[in-house]
């Protein structure tokens, strides 16, 4: 790693000054992904911004409109134990990682990185959840812009994630059994305005919805109802441990799982 | 440089750190606490898992300084206080969960870090565990036995494969 500073506020304000200060500085959150990427001289910020000390920042709540709403910096273990009135969302926390790296990794880190199989995207986008920032909330649906790209501007720090609760949902995650992350995930939420179903781990363009499954589940809320629907695996990540068209299958299957599964 | 302080073990321990300082390296090469090893260095393997105020944690994937005023625990902080192993050190020990003994170290933190949360767990959840605890010698039977055999429960009908 090459060196640089680390400051610890413990307020949002004097996180968000810290970054405006230089351009060189970038939000540390629980460390899981960034501190890897550092000791890979994949990034070289001179200045990191611990927001793990921000207390406005830490954990689980219920909204006024019965949502779920978890404070930026909450750790994954966290979520997994606290956020049982979202049941899908926290079994989703509880198969993230490790127990170690789930003990460190925050809900606002993976939300920041979006990394393209990465569980967390999966849920917020199903979810149709807002990411709460210390300048805007922004729409699930706005705020993921392709492979590690989201809608967040430099120095814009995610405070608070807020899930809508659904009648029913579920994440069934294809795990790629070396580094835990998903082959394939897919989480299925259903509200009384209809079914979204989000995935991870398989398009080159990150999470994504898969709109003909959510129509033809909004109808007949039954894993037969997508029976004849496929995927095609031309935009999907190929490497070594599956192939395009193979995780193109998987769509299909882990989507069947989770309406199956879903309560 | 930035002056870091904490407790581990149940001792102050303070010391110069550079920013980007692994708090495993700080454990190590710092307080020479060579008990906490470091296999993969990438957060994969688990050698490195001490706990951070009650939590076990990859120590090379997390900063010395993020661990100001906190409580560390080591395998060095483990035995009891005669000496003598604890009792999940000896289990470790009469199931034979250990041949080249290099992951020991982090497999009995998040064992001590699993039978706290959860003082009877089942093989399964045992097993789920350790997930992010990899051993290239055993084959982690005998680790989970030997877990399962700390936590007070019967062993007799695992197999030692």
């Amino acid at each position: 790693m090459y060196n640089f500073d680390v400051v610890r506020p413990s307020r949002i304000a004097d996180a968000v000054k810290e970054l405006s200060d230089s351009t060189e500085s970038q939000p540390l959150g629980g460390g899981q992904t960034l501190i890897p990427t550092l000791k890979q001289r994949l990034a070289s910020p001179e200045k990191l911004v611990s927001v793990a000390g921000i207390d406005e920042m830490q954990g689980v709540c219920k909204g006024d409109d019965g949502s779920v709403c978890i404070g930026g910096a909450t750790t994954h273990a966290t979520v997994a134990a606290e956020a049982g009135n979202y049941p899908a969302l926290a079994a989703t926390a509880s198969h993230i990682g490790d127990p170690a790296v789930r003990n460190r990794g925050t809900i606002g880190g993976s939300l920041a990185n979006n990394d393209p199989s990465a569980c967390y995207p999966a849920a917020a986008l199903a979810s149709g959840a807002t990411i709460k920032t210390n300048t805007r909330e922004i729409a699930a649906d706005d705020y993921f812009q392709g492979m590690f790209t989201t809608a967040l501007d430099e120095g814009e720090i995610i405070t608070e994630v807020r899930f809508p609760v659904p009648e029913k949902a579920n994440y069934q995650k294809f795990v790629q059994p070396a580094s835990r992350f998903a082959l394939v995930g897919v989480f299925v939420a259903k509200y009384a305005d209809g079914v979204r179903v989000a995935i991870t781990g398989a398009s080159n363009d990150g999470v994504f919805r898969w709109t003909e499954a959510e129509a033809a589940l909004s109808s007949n809320f039954s894993a037969d109802a997508i029976d004849g629907l496929s995927l095609s695996g031309d935009d999907m990540i190929s490497d070594l441990h599956g192939t395009g068209d193979y995780r193109a299958h998987l769509c299909g299957v882990m989507t069947k799982r989770a309406v199956a599964a879903a309560v | 440089m930035a002056q870091v302080s904490m407790t581990v073990n149940g001792k102050a321990a303070s010391g110069e750190v550079e920013g980007r300082t692994l708090l495993s390296s700080f454990l190590r090469d710092e307080l020479m606490l060579t008990g906490t090893h470091v296999g993969c260095d990438t957060s994969q393997c688990g050698a490195c898992v001490v706990h951070v105020d009650g939590q076990a944690v990859k120590s090379c994937t997390m900063l010395a300084v993020e661990a100001e005023g906190a409580e560390v625990a080591t395998i060095e902080g483990q035995a009891n206080a005669d000496g003598s192993l604890n009792v999940i050190q000896q289990a470790f020990q009469d199931h034979h969960g250990l041949q080249c003994g290099f992951c020991t170290p982090g497999m009995v933190m998040s064992a001590a870090a699993l039978l706290k949360d959860n003082p009877k767990p089942s093989e399964t959840e045992v097993r789920e565990y350790l997930e992010g605890n990899i051993c290239r010698c055993t084959g982690y039977h005998n680790i989970v036995k030997a877990i399962m055999a700390a936590s007070g429960q019967d062993v007799s009908a695992i197999a030692a494969e």
